[in-house]
């Protein structure tokens, strides 16, 4: 197969993915999608978490599962660091420390499949009043 | 922090951070010159002047979850490291620009790392963001604009996944086309 060289490959490529009905209503509805936040400020980048980005990305989207994953700047945990933040829909946000590439597949398969929860997370310590 | 792409995506951050609409990366690698040359601005909120003398300082961050500020010092000593030099400029409103220039064949340079991710990275996680990213070498220059992308694949909001790895080996290609460097 040719390498995608031109932005003419790119849309060439673009159609045969849209032929596989891979079409997606992420950007419209992104609350009925799971949610993945990678924070990747200087301490998180400096612990691995492009790796464990680009690894949430291809492995969701190969595994078919509709998912929006963003980027985050620090949540304080940079002792944990990498560390991700994933909300399932209807549930409340659950962030993960130290997550490696297979602490990240483990999520996958055990969190985000089936809800089940994972060694690493860290809790929530503070709730300001508002919130209530 | 072990490759100069890593520092990229780092102050790309504070960019984003900043509220840009417009973040322009520029990277030109010279043997002939010997030296690397990386810019990057922004036309986010930008800094007073009280500030910008204080973001080279570790113990300084706009930040409120700590209170170290590392991502601008790491980088300053990279390119110190390297016999180098750093210049941050930024004005209020404006936007911030950050040049820095380093000898490409000093044996404490970090490698390039994998840029063409770092890309895929930051255009897919901000889509609302127009990147341009520019890289020259003494073979050639390559330039993406993600406007040009969004409108030749006809995309609005966020980039489909399955796109992306497309998207990287396009720039993959294009750098591997002007690399000069074995």
């Amino acid at each position: 197969m040719t390498k995608v060289k031109s932005l003419a490959d790119l849309k060439r490529m673009q159609e045969e993915l849209q032929g596989k009905l891979k079409v997606r209503e992420r950007a419209t509805n992104p609350e009925g999608h799971v949610q993945v936040k990678v924070a990747m400020a200087t301490c998180g980048i400096a612990s691995g978490a492009k790796g464990v980005m680009e690894f949430m990305m291809e492995e969701l989207d190969k595994r078919n599962i509709d998912a929006v994953i963003t980027q985050t700047g620090c949540m304080g945990y940079c002792y944990a660091e990498p560390t991700i933040e994933v909300t399932i829909p209807g549930k409340e946000p659950v962030v993960f420390g130290y997550v490696d590439i297979r602490k990240a597949d483990e999520i996958i398969e055990k969190y985000i499949k089936n809800g089940e929860y994972v060694d690493g997370i860290i809790p929530v310590n503070y709730e300001s009043i508002d919130n209530k | 922090m072990k490759e100069i792409s890593l520092h990229i995506m780092d102050l790309v951050q504070n960019s984003i951070r900043a509220k840009a609409s417009e973040i322009e990366i520029w990277v030109w690698e010279s043997i002939q010159e010997n030296l690397l040359k990386i810019e990057i601005r922004d036309n986010g909120c930008g800094m007073s002047k009280e500030i910008l003398q204080k973001v080279t300082d570790p113990f300084f961050t706009s930040r409120t979850t700590r209170k170290v500020g590392l991502g601008i010092p790491l980088f300053k000593q990279m390119v110190e490291t390297c016999n180098g030099r750093f210049r941050i400029a930024s004005d209020l409103g404006i936007g911030t620009q950050v040049i820095s220039v380093l000898e490409l064949n000093n044996i404490d340079r970090q490698p390039m790392g994998d840029i063409a991710g770092v890309m895929v990275l930051l255009i897919s996680a901000n889509p609302a963001i127009r990147f341009f990213y520019t890289h020259k070498t003494d073979s050639g220059q390559y330039r993406l604009d993600t406007k040009e992308i969004k409108e030749a694949l006809g995309i609005n909001g966020s980039y489909d996944p399955g796109i992306l790895k497309y998207l990287k080996e396009m720039i993959y290609e294009n750098l591997k086309e002007i690399e000069t460097s074995s």
